[in-house]
């Protein structure tokens, strides 16, 4: 298959930190509405991943396609432009400006209002009413004007998925959504995620087995820089290498 | 029309205030103020779209008032020259045009970076363009600098600007101008991204946003703001020297902000009239002038961030709930501790500037209707007590207030939630 058939593919990723490899060669295609968890220890580069894909760090090598466009090496806004956004595990809001501000914010370049400075926010119908519509779907219509910074925890997690959400990118990467959510919360949260990125491509970090096995259609396991499994729940739950990996008795040579 | 008033109330007040005030303030002192003051506030309003909208801490502002101020002072001798046939009154759009070519040109380099490198940056454009100043005497006029006389061509209705009130309403009729397309650009999409970008660059740039371009862009419009402000001085003073680039001028546009309150739109506008009073009025009470200005500057930045704009909408926003009369004691107690520091810390400052400055005229000075003696221990030692004394009283009032406000932060805070609830 050639790289336009998938929404995303990335091909012998590395990253290096001075001497450290922490990405070591990484594989992975993602076709169109297909929801894959990623897994792995601790320190294993999951956030690294992701902050490849989505132009946060420049990769030391390798290459990504998005859509059959090569992203890797482009920045944040370019590689946000053609259709791929991404949340934050240190929830990554605008904490002085309201909640409608925050989606607002979010929606004004996909919507092509650019760096307009003739027109009037409020009038822009478009950017009103698809923030109102957001904010509906994340839940927080209530606290429409309240100062994200003053909101809760949990309401901050979905106005970082709101946030994330509105642009309409096709292709999002959550890193630990669920992050510091207790498990009524997490169940909650889920349900909201999973309807919001419907017909999306997702890409998710989740340490949680319930979430991740609720969630994905398939699951990337990723241990010291290296994909070392991807494919369906049940398959990669019945790898010899992952449960190895997961038992915490890595193989000494790998 | 009692819809259109409740919307644009406030620029008809804004408005009616800036056409009446020469009729009511009509001293020869006050029409230069008034006149000095619109321009101030032009500049800080320009210079608050970096610091307070956008988060952006420039030391060198002053080189696109400056840079606009030379360019209009150039173009008002072409038109007396006749090279130029062009009316006084569009002379500041010159001095605009101007500011926003330098900050084209220096910006580029500027924005590109954020935070503390681009305040170096700004602070060696700065230090570059004074320097040149100093370089090249025949654009910037040496010492002496480049004068002008602004009775030039044909009077248009009678309108020479030859009288200080035609100038003034010259400014009046800019700053309403400035003020209104300054307020409206808070209200567009670049406007809210710069907000954006000053609470959260990094987040910015995954929403599609280009941080640099709404950076430079803010840059470019403030430093066009900032131009037309330096063309209106142009006209209005007549000439220009090299300081109105200079590092002075710069620190002024930022130390006046901030004292406005930087966190509002209307700060500035505050710090500009405060800017004018401190200039003009407080530097002929005293030579002290500059080291009162730089303490009243810390007290503001260590107990009161958001400038006075701040202080009034905080102390708005608790009269509302009506417990304002429970903070009224400890206004009372804070006025007369400021006024014992003043007094005792006042006297000390006068004499110690009396015996550096002019200590041949003997040792008796004037001080707010008393003489003090500097030859006498007595009066030093009364002026340290009132400054003691008005110290402690301070820092006691001090505790008492930020206890009852903090109380009625909470009790706000509390209120809140019961408010939506219903």
């Amino acid at each position: 298959m050639n790289a336009a058939s998938y929404s995303l593919d990335i091909q012998g990723l590395t990253k290096q930190f001075g001497k450290t490899e922490i990405i070591r060669g990484v594989n992975l295609q993602v076709t169109a509405g297909e929801r894959v968890a990623i897994i792995g220890p601790n320190g294993a580069g999951k956030s690294t991943l992701f902050n490849l894909i989505s132009g946060r760090f420049a990769p030391s090598g390798g290459s990504i396609h998005l859509n059959g466009h090569r992203i890797d090496g482009c920045k944040p806004f370019e590689i946000n432009r053609m259709g791929l956004s991404r949340s934050f595990q240190i929830t990554n809001i605008f904490p002085k400006l309201s909640v409608f501000e925050n989606l607002r914010c979010a929606v004004l370049w996909s919507l092509g209002h650019r760096y307009s400075c003739w027109s009037f926010l409020g009038n822009l119908k478009d950017a009103n009413a698809l923030a109102e519509n957001w904010m509906q779907r994340i839940r927080l219509t209530s606290k429409r004007d309240t100062l994200a910074m003053n909101l809760t925890y949990a309401e901050q997690r979905a106005l970082e998925i709101g946030i994330t959400m509105a642009g309409g990118a096709e292709v999002v990467l959550l890193d630990e959504p669920t992050a510091g959510m207790n498990n009524s919360e997490t169940e909650r949260f889920i349900g909201l995620i999973k309807e919001v990125t419907h017909g999306k491509t997702l890409l998710a970090v989740e340490h949680d087995m319930g979430v991740v096995f609720g969630l994905a259609d398939k699951i990337a396991v990723l241990v010291y820089g290296e994909i070392i499994a991807f494919d369906t729940p049940d398959k990669v739950r019945a790898n010899a290498r992952v449960q190895e990996a997961y038992l915490g008795s890595l193989p000494e040579d790998h | 029309m009692a819809n259109l008033l409740s919307r644009y109330g406030v620029w008809f007040g804004f408005a009616l205030v800036l056409l009446v005030a020469p009729w009511v303030f009509t001293s020869n002192l006050s029409q230069t103020m008034l006149s000095q003051m619109g321009i101030a506030i032009i500049a800080c309003l320009s210079y608050n779209l970096l610091l307070g909208q956008g988060g952006m801490l420039s030391f060198g502002h002053a080189v696109y008032s400056g840079m606009g101020s030379y360019f209009a002072i150039h173009a008002l001798n072409a038109i007396g020259q006749g090279h130029l046939a062009l009316p006084v009154s569009v002379l500041p759009l010159v001095g605009g045009l101007a500011g926003m070519g330098f900050a084209i040109l220096l910006g580029y380099v500027t924005t590109k970076k954020s935070g503390t490198t681009f305040s170096m940056i700004t602070l060696g454009m700065a230090e570059l363009v004074f320097a040149m100043s100093l370089m090249f005497s025949e654009f910037f006029g040496g010492e002496a600098g480049v004068s002008a006389n602004r009775v030039v061509g044909e009077a248009f209705m009678g309108i020479t600007f030859g009288p200080q009130r035609q100038v003034y309403y010259l400014i009046a009729f800019y700053t309403f101008v400035s003020v209104a397309l300054l307020y409206a650009l808070t209200q567009t999409p670049l406007g809210r991204m710069l907000n954006a970008v000053r609470d959260n660059p990094e987040r910015v740039e995954f929403v599609g946003y280009n941080t640099q371009q709404v950076r430079y862009r803010a840059f470019i419009i403030a430093g066009f703001f900032a131009g037309i402000a330096g063309g209106l001085g142009a006209i209005n003073f007549e000439i220009v020297t090299a300081e109105v680039v200079g590092p002075a001028r710069s620190g002024a546009y930022l130390l006046f902000t901030f004292l406005g309150g930087a966190t509002f739109f209307f700060g500035p506008i505050l710090g500009g009239i405060l800017m004018v009073l401190a200039f003009v009025l407080l530097s002929e009470i005293t030579k002290a002038w500059l080291l009162y200005l730089g303490l009243v500057f810390l007290f503001m930045v260590v107990y009161a961030p958001g400038g006075l704009a701040g202080l009034i909408m905080m102390n708005l926003r608790i009269a509302k709930t009506g417990a304002l009369k429970r903070l009224l004691p400890s206004y009372a107690g804070l006025a007369v501790a400021m006024g014992l520091m003043l007094a005792g810390a006042g006297a000390l400052v006068e004499m110690i500037y009396h015996l550096q400055l002019n200590a041949a005229n003997g040792p008796e000075l004037p001080f707010a209707g008393w003489v003090l003696n500097t030859d006498r221990g007595s009066t030093w030692g009364v002026s340290l007590a009132l400054l003691s004394v008005g110290l402690a009283v301070f820092e006691t009032v001090r505790r008492r207030f930020a206890l009852v406000w903090g109380d009625i932060q909470t009790e706000m805070a509390q209120a809140q939630p019961a408010k939506e609830a219903a």
